[in-house]
């Protein structure tokens, strides 16, 4: 019963004949090894997002502003809460100052001493503080902000998807109807309400680190938590329902792979690039909450900035110095455009839909 | 027979008895109906030796081999391993003696993982290394058996062919050492060149190893050679089985024989003289299955008989069974 599947060379046959074949040396086969790189799904995502210039152009800005503000600090000798103070007394001619102006007492002050003091990059506000050391502190606000609550919701959303899509059943149908209804309210009510109510309860905790932390801040973490992850469940759950049904997962299974292993090993690395598109995707519309909660007055606390916050408050003199309000904003503009951006390029680089 | 069974004692390694695996299907508004994919197997198989299943697509030959793991929940019957029943609670010991092939060498590979990890993972799983030297010693060893270069442990899967993919997948069965593996229309997928260098892997294998497999293919010359014997499966039940060679030259159910006349024949001299069987009308649906032999709307032969009972499968002489009133 041999050769069944081989039919035998017949002369006319275009069959190739192995006779004339010769084998190939190892020279040759070492120079196949270095021809095909190997390359993992990762390096050539990265490849492709690299040549996006979108992409690397969010990059560049991003890590611009990101450098600013954690450096700024150090080298700016103002504070964000306090007036200048000049020769330790404190200025109060300082107010609202044009960008790269000193006030009058500065001015005398520079005279006489013959030193230069730190110029104001972006004049100063009605209180007579430093505006650019404020913005600096307010994108630190809200990029931290923003970055912890997408990573909340990143650890719940993914957590949850990821039991609900793979357990599936009963289990499944419960948590989406609960997805369902979260889903349903008005978020931006909700999460006003939802301020208002924990800013109540929060303050009168003796907790050191909402304390520290400042009740606000925490109570955003808790709307962000509460809220926002039920977007990223309902994307992880079926990104999971799709890599169940390939044949590797009951493969995994039929090794005896307990299931923890199963969405460890399998499921999860598989709709990675989903969980990085949909956080980078996050973090944007988080920051705009953020700003959004404290330019109606919901936000962090005085002194403390936030984009929003130093929106709202150059709102008043909105006539006479605009630039106050352009600042913050563009900073705003900027931080979500670039997240945004980079999030789409992460999409096309890494989802598998629009690759081959 | 069970006394025997509770002993753990039996001269054969697998037993399948009456597995049934029905699912629910939904219907329509809160209806659902059962689809039968199978509905009472038997067949039992020797150590080192392999039993073919064929039949067309859609007849629940992956089931069966699905089932029989446990990857699926049976809906009746047993498995019985070396005469020990197989349940849900001791399956775990089960899965280092039981492995699966799977049908297709794209979907059954991780994208995200390399050729070692994939092959490592049943290791990982039972923990059957102490250091990791000695789980990338058993890798490379895993992948010269099976013919793959070990300069490729490294690589994604993306880069390799469907047989080379195959091969990972067969190795990554053989990393617990089973001494049984369902192979799931291993070749079916690949190019045709390359089924019999896999289908002979297989023999090989079987040769130095020992191990016994269910070689499920829905074509009769690769099941043919590779099986000591065959079974033949129709919507779900088996209609005949005997000794490879006997059931290939002297098929019995009508069924059978119209798929052994579909076989091409290599010499043209004797395919002249054979006639092609062909069978009238389409596979019935799983979910409407027709009363009594399924195979009767298709049957040359049916009979008032055949629409009213259910044919028993019967031992026509030294062990080949056939389910059929009329033959
Ligand atoms: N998980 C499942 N759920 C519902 N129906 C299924 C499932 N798996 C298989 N079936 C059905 O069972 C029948 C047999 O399928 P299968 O065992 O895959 O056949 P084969 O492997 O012989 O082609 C088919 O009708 C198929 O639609
Ligand atoms: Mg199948």
């Amino acid at each position: 019963m041999e050769n069944t599947n081989m039919p035998k060379k017949s002369p006319f046959s275009l069959q190739v004949d192995l006779s004339k074949f010769e084998k190939a040396t190892d020279e040759e086969k070492r120079q196949q090894d270095v021809m095909s790189e190997s390359t993992t799904f990762f390096k050539d995502g990265m490849r492709k997002l690299m040549k996006n210039p979108l992409a690397v152009a969010s990059i560049i800005v991003l890590v611009l502003i990101i450098g600013t503000i954690i450096i700024a600090p150090m080298v700016v000798p103002y504070s964000y809460s306090d007036i200048i103070s000049v020769g330790g007394k404190r200025d109060k001619t300082a107010k609202n100052l044009a960008p790269f102006t000193y006030s009058k007492k500065e001015q005398s002050y520079m005279d006489e001493t013959g030193e230069k003091l730190f110029p104001h990059i972006m004049g100063t506000d009605s209180m007579c503080r430093d505006y650019f050391i404020r913005v600096v502190y307010g994108t630190r606000i809200s990029l931290v902000v923003g970055l912890f609550a997408s990573i909340l919701v990143l650890i719940i959303g993914v957590f949850y998807g990821s039991v609900s899509g793979y357990f599936g059943g009963r289990a499944d149908l419960i948590m989406m109807r609960v997805v369902d209804i979260i889903y349903s309210l008005p978020d931006m009510l909700i999460i006003i309400l939802l301020s208002v109510v924990l800013n109540e309860t929060l303050s009168n905790t003796q907790n050191p680190i909402i304390k520290t932390l400042g009740t606000n801040m925490v109570s955003i973490f808790i709307v962000f938590g509460l809220l926002y992850w039920v977007g990223m469940a309902r994307l992880v759950r079926g990104e999971i329902l799709k890599i169940k049904s390939n044949e590797y997962i009951l493969a995994a299974k039929a090794v005896g792979a307990p299931s923890g292993r199963i969405i460890r090993t399998h499921v999860i690395p598989n709709c990675l690039s989903v969980i990085i598109i949909t956080t980078a995707l996050q973090i944007p519309s988080a920051i705009f909450t953020e700003s959004f909660l404290s330019f109606v007055g919901m936000g962090v606390k005085a002194p403390m900035p936030s984009l929003g916050s130093l929106a709202n408050a150059a709102r008043e003199g909105l006539q006479s110095y605009p630039l106050q309000l352009v600042f913050p904003s563009v900073t705003i503009v900027l931080i979500v455009l670039a997240f945004n951006l980079l999030g789409d390029g992460l999409r096309d680089a890494f989802d598998p839909k629009l690759r081959r | 027979m069970s006394s025997e069974h509770a002993l753990g004692s039996s001269e054969y390694l697998v037993e399948v008895e009456d597995l049934k695996e029905y699912f629910p299907i939904r219907t329509g508004f809160a209806k659902t109906t059962m689809l039968k994919a199978v509905d009472g197997v038997s067949f039992k198989i020797k150590p080192g030796e392999t039993l073919g299943l064929v039949g067309e697509s859609g007849c629940g030959k992956t089931t069966v081999g699905r089932t029989l793991l446990r990857l699926y929940k049976p809906t009746g019957g047993r498995v019985l391993f070396e005469g020990k029943e197989v349940t849900d609670k001791n399956m775990k010991e089960y899965r280092k003696e039981m492995q699966m092939v799977f049908q297709d060498p794209y979907s059954s590979l991780d994208p995200r993982m390399t050729v070692e990890d994939i092959i490592g993972e049943p290791l990982d799983v039972h923990k059957l290394y102490g250091t990791k030297a000695e789980r990338r010693d058993k890798i490379l060893n895993l992948m010269s058996l099976v013919g793959l270069n070990a300069e490729h442990a490294t690589r994604y899967v993306h880069e390799f062919s469907g047989g080379q993919r195959q091969r990972i997948g067969i190795a990554r069965a053989l990393a617990v050492d089973p001494k049984f593996i369902v192979c799931d229309e291993p070749v079916s997928a690949l190019d045709v060149s390359i089924q019999a260098q896999v289908v002979n892997m297989f023999e090989e294998l079987q040769d130095k190893l020992g191990v016994a497999y269910l070689f499920i293919a829905h074509d009769l010359l690769i099941v043919h050679h590779i099986s000591d014997s065959i079974a033949v499966m129709y919507l779900g039940r088996m209609v005949e089985k005997a000794d490879a060679d006997e059931l290939m030259s002297n098929p019995i159910h009508p069924y059978t024989q119209s798929l052994l006349s579909a076989v091409p024949v290599p010499d043209p001299e004797t395919a002249r003289k054979q006639k092609r069987i062909i069978l009238e009308g389409d596979v019935p649906s799983p979910l409407k299955m027709p009363s009594g032999c399924a195979f009767r709307t298709r049957c040359r032969y049916a009979t008032a008989r055949c629409a009213t009972e259910t044919p028993p499968f019967t031992d026509r002489g030294g062990g080949h069974m056939v389910a059929c009133w009329e033959k």
